[in-house]
């Protein structure tokens, strides 16, 4: 292992996560509801009567707008985007992150954040088990098979 | 009105802390997950930041009887470490590996990189329904 120094942003990355833990903190204040994206959007797919829909929409279309906010407000500064996966790969992982997702009740806004917070151990086995496969699923497609 | 409204700033400041963190930029997530080549630990300070905020709002948030703006606070129920968290945590990592996207970044970048993002999120929301359904059977 070695350490990426040129790629390390811990500045901004603590900022980035400060904003994230408060938009989760708002969340909860104002709603009383845990900041999961994949519970929002797993929300989302059922019927507008059964569930309130609503606010899920709503933040949704916020979390859309949110980056374009942050390149107004930084003078237009472009979020740097660098795609890993393309083709069958990236389809593949659009299907798992939303089949394990919805089986392990959450991500990493509602199990790495909001769960973490609250000092759940749930929350800490999903996320050391995502984090594991992940790691492992790296090595694997950038130092066995890239 | 106002319920909405508060959704929508916590999503608005979701995306901006989401963009500025450098969680929408797959090659970084992927940086952070290659433990075992040139690790970029970034985005354990994301995890670290959020988790430092949120927790400390959160002893504010449990004195209250009920949220703001609602009858009361919905947290999830289960503390079971069981076999459909573990099962599908493992699953979601894959994914999240062979990718470098989450749920939150996924949706963060739909204007961003509309192209790309669309197909994703529909594939995403697929995975969402199959993984619904298959749930219960797992427990």
């Amino acid at each position: 292992m070695t350490i990426n120094w040129t790629d390390f942003t811990p500045y901004a990355s603590f900022g980035g996560g400060v904003l994230i833990g408060l938009a989760a903190l708002i969340l909860m204040l104002a709603k009383g509801r845990v900041m999961g994206v994949s519970g929002i959007l797993a929300g989302l797919l059922s019927r507008p009567t059964e569930i309130d829909w609503s606010w899920r929409l709503v933040f949704v279309i916020g979390t859309l707008l949110g980056p374009l906010l942050l390149v107004a407000l930084r003078g237009g500064t472009v979020i740097e985007v660098v795609q890993v996966a393309e083709g069958g790969q990236l389809w593949l992982a659009a299907f798992l992150v939303g089949l394990g997702t919805a089986i392990g009740s959450g991500c990493t806004s509602g199990h790495g954040i909001c769960g973490l917070a609250r000092f759940s151990l749930r929350s800490l086995a999903a996320v050391i088990t995502f984090v594991a496969t992940g790691v492992a699923t790296v090595f694997v497609t950038l130092h066995i098979l890239g | 009105m106002i319920r909405l409204l508060t959704a929508l700033v916590s999503g608005l400041i979701f995306g901006a802390g989401l963009g500025l963190a450098g969680m929408l930029n797959p090659a970084k997530v992927a940086g952070f997950l290659d433990l075992f080549g040139n690790w970029d630990p970034s985005l354990a300070f994301v995890m670290g930041g959020g988790i430092l905020v949120n927790a400390a709002g959160h002893q504010i948030v449990r004195r209250r009887q009920s949220p703001l703006f609602a009858d009361s606070f919905q947290l999830p129920l289960s503390q079971a470490i069981d076999r459909p968290l573990l099962i599908g945590s493992g699953i979601f990592g894959i994914g999240w590996g062979l990718a470098g996207l989450c749920p939150g970044p996924v949706v963060a970048s739909l204007l961003l990189n509309p192209a790309g993002m669309i197909p994703f999120i529909l594939l995403l929301l697929a995975g969402l329904w199959v993984g619904r359904q298959l749930a219960p059977k797992l427990g």
